[in-house]
């Protein structure tokens, strides 16, 4: 029988193999070099064919929420799809939360899971679940395959849908049986979606008005996010470039940082609740905003009622469901933000447009008197660490080292957005869509397979780390240098941010009680425990961490009730930002309609 | 807020594969829009094509989320807003059992006489009204009936198309 598919490979018959060794054969047909997984029973004949190859490295993490966080890690900073193997049942319900993520952050993974087998569907087998019907409402798309010779079809579809458009992640439901049934094997080239193509190019017209507004405006800001990201280093290299031919400022989302140069004097840093005061008033006072790949999420717009009255708005998007939801715009142009932005990039070359320099003169003043308020600065006393000092202090160290950041979520998250810059994409990973925590570990493990003698560091909270700290095992069993940097304020300070602030200090289940000693804990997984207490310890300790190329835990004791501003609080615009604990003009913070949002 | 509150007859074309329908009611039910009708029916078999005819409210703003939402769902080709695009049929069935003696059954049946709704289905004390048009008129013939006895109803929901002599296409993703 092997002689037959031999020759008949040979003289270019259809291959019948496998439907395992099928979906071996079709990862590496799209190039796939590595897969996160976890074995179960009804992925078995999958891993025996994994077994049986050499060209699809398989990294066995501790918990299937993991393989999919290392999975978006991964591919966040390759821009390739990330890849996903589960068991059926409790291993596809695990990895629903990270499906979530990558669905809300828009990041291309395909993600495998083992199903019981077809005539046993429907009735309750052992590790049976309605994998398609649970994962539905958290994937862009997801299949069940029921016949072999569909699945490397399926597969080959599945890589298409999560990687154009929107990206996104897609899940393939493998039975068993179809697993070890034979079927014929079709290639990548043979395969096309018979209906899903999403519109990249633009609309000239679009364009044209874009154009107009852009060259017009007097009082203009660039709000950039994740999409420009997504849409690959060009479109970031063309948005950079349109920032500077126009010289206008440029403001980056939480999801689009490192989008522009976070140093460059145009950038204004962070938008958003706890973004720059410069960022947050620049949108409000703009006379045309371009959104570059970016989606007026409700972190970003703040009060909608209120949100940027004065400006005329281009929105820039691949996802035509993204404009027009939040926030009505002016000129909308659904297209890859590479090819639209590329597109004005020539044409403001092509027709030698020039700014209004006199009114951009003024923009500038106004916007450099609002920067002069210094909104993220902070007093380091000698006593205890400032959570800011630690991160400003880590970034200073990691200049001039290829530096990935991840994070796990809470104030430390907006800590290392406010205060690390980044002048490249693809090199600050953090969950914004969900704000999962217990994401900044297994991703930090994901960007560090793919770029092995780079610096990877997750910041993290000392109860965000405890969310999947069982990953350090697998970074243990590959040899991962990850460095965990904790800024630990035996709080979940976030949550005890907001009970502080609109709670009357009532910190119901905040606190981090019994708390592992952490650099014994680092020793327990094998890697080195570091730990800070003093202001002046912080300089070493990093150092040290720098040093060893080994996974490191450092525990930095920091003050316990720092709060992360500047802060527009829940419901309000943009102009009534909280600067600092004394910052408020003595009204209330919280309006009674924003306490009921998140 | 004051916004005006919009009805919009949809005609959706998917691909007919299993989970279709679960997406579109998921879209619909995740995102906290509104059904009013729904029916949904195979209608190109080589193709292998589904119709759903959806009817849905909201405000203009989310009228045009609900369509680029399910222009977002990968099984599905089109989608035409036939409220948008002009004049269009709209139709209903429904099946009305009603149960009564004397006088009100000879009522019933002149009343069904008049809208055209004919019988399919009849006892002593009973008849199955197959009636069909617009759903007010549907409407206003299972008012009419629960005045003369009691009665039961099944309804298809609606099926809508566009007037005119125009064949629309099945690719308008984008539209
Ligand atoms: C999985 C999950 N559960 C709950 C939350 C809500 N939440 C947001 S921030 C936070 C506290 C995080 O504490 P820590 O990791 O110590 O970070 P800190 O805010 O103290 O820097 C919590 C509980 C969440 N984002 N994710
Ligand atoms: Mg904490």
């Amino acid at each position: 029988m092997t002689t037959e598919t031999l020759t008949s490979a040979r003289e270019g018959q259809p291959t019948t193999m496998s439907g395992a060794e099928m979906v071996l054969r079709a990862l590496v047909d799209q190039g796939v070099e590595v897969v996160f997984g976890y074995p179960g029973g009804a992925v078995l004949p999958i891993y025996d064919a994994l077994f049986k190859q050499n060209s699809v490295r398989h990294i066995l993490v501790r918990h299937e929420q993991a393989a999919v966080h290392a999975a978006e890690g991964y591919a966040r900073s390759t821009g390739k799809v990330g890849v996903v193997l589960v068991t059926s049942g409790p291993g596809a319900t695990n990895a629903v939360t990270g499906l979530t993520d990558a669905l809300m952050d828009s990041v291309p993974i395909v993600c495998l899971t083992g199903q019981v087998p077809t005539h046993l569907i429907g009735n309750d087998a052992f590790q049976e679940c309605d994998t398609t019907g649970i994962t539905r409402p958290c994937t862009k798309h997801n299949y069940l395959v029921k016949d072999v010779n569909r699945l490397a079809q399926t597969i080959h579809e599945a890589f298409y849908i999560a990687r154009s458009g929107r990206p996104g992640p897609v899940v393939v439901d493998l039975p068993k049986d179809v697993q070890f049934g034979e079927g014929v094997y079709v290639g990548p080239e043979n395969v096309r979606h018979n209906s899903y193509r999403p519109q990249t190019e633009p609309d000239p017209a679009a364009i044209e008005a874009a154009f107009e507004l852009i060259a017009g405006a007097k009082r203009p800001l660039f709000y950039v996010g994740g999409g420009t990201v997504n849409s690959g280093p060009d479109a970031c290299r063309a948005l950079t470039e349109l920032a500077r031919l126009t010289g206008y400022p440029v403001t980056m989302t939480l999801m689009g940082l490192g989008a522009f140069p976070g140093t460059d004097p145009q950038s204004l840093g962070m938008v958003g609740m706890h973004g720059s005061y410069e960022a947050n008033l620049a949108m409000h006072e703009c006379d045309v905003m371009v959104a570059v790949g970016s989606r007026f999420d409700d972190r970003v717009t703040g009060k909608l009622a209120a949100f940027s009255p004065h400006s005329k708005k281009i929105h820039i998007d691949i996802d035509p469901s993204s404009i027009n939801k939040n926030v009505a715009v002016d000129v909308p142009v659904v297209g890859d933000v590479g090819a639209v932005v590329g597109q004005l990039v020539a044409m403001w070359k092509g027709r030698g447009a020039k700014a209004d320099s006199r009114a951009l003169a003024d923009w500038w003043a106004k916007i450099d008197r609002w920067r002069a308020v210094d909104c993220f600065r902070y007093e380091q006393p000698d006593s205890v660490i400032k959570p800011q000092y630690a991160i400003q202090r880590l970034y200073e160290a990691c200049k001039g080292r290829e530096t990935f950041i991840t994070t796990e979520v809470g104030q430390h998250q907006m800590w290392a957005a406010q205060f690390f810059r980044f002048d490249r994409p693809n090199h600050w990973m953090t969950s914004g869509g969900l704000g999962t925590m217990g994401y900044g570990l297994p991703a930090a493990m994901g960007v560090q397979i793919a770029h092995p003698d780079a610096l990877v560091i997750d910041i993290a909270g000392e109860a965000s780390i405890l969310m999947n700290i069982q990953e350090m095992s697998t970074i243990g069993q590959y040899r991962l240098p990850v460095k965990v940097f904790i800024l630990n304020n035996e709080y979940m300070g976030m949550v005890r941010q907001w009970q502080e602030l609109l709670h009357g200090g009532r910190y119901s289940e905040s606190y981090s009680a019994s708390l592992p000693d952490f650099v014994k804990l680092a020793d327990a997984f094998g890697a080195v425990g570091l730990r800070a207490t003093k202001p002046d310890e912080v300089d070493a300790v990093i150092r040290e961490m720098l040093a060893v190329d080994r996974p490191v835990i450092v525990d930095v004791v920091v003050d316990k009730t720092e709060n992360c501003f500047p802060m527009i609080p829940s419901g309000a615009a943009h102009n009534e930002m909280i600067l600092g604990p004394s910052g408020n003009s003595g009204e209330q913070t919280v309006s009674e309609e924003g306490m009921v949002l998140v | 807020m004051s916004e005006p509150i919009e009805r919009h007859t949809f005609a959706v074309i998917v691909d007919n594969e299993p989970g279709v329908l679960a997406r579109v009611i998921g879209l619909f039910s995740g995102r906290g829009y509104n059904i009013d009708s729904l029916t949904v029916a195979e209608v190109g078999h080589a193709d292998n094509l589904s119709r759903i005819t959806l009817v849905t409210t909201g405000t203009r703003m989310i009228i045009e989320q609900i369509k680029a939402q399910l222009r977002r769902l990968v099984p599905v080709r089109a989608v035409r807003d036939l409220t948008d695009e002009g004049a269009f049929v709209a139709k209903d069935l429904a099946l009305v059992k009603v149960v009564n003696e004397g006088a009100n059954r000879r009522e019933a049946l002149r009343i069904a006489d008049i809208f055209g709704a004919t019988v399919a289905d009849t006892t002593l004390s009973s008849f199955v009204f197959v009636m069909t048009g617009s759903p007010d008129k549907v409407d206003s013939f299972i008012e009419l009936m629960g005045a003369l006895g009691r009665i039961e109803v099944a309804r298809s929901g609606i099926v809508a198309i566009a007037r005119g002599s125009e064949i629309a296409g099945d690719d308008e993703r984008g539209g």
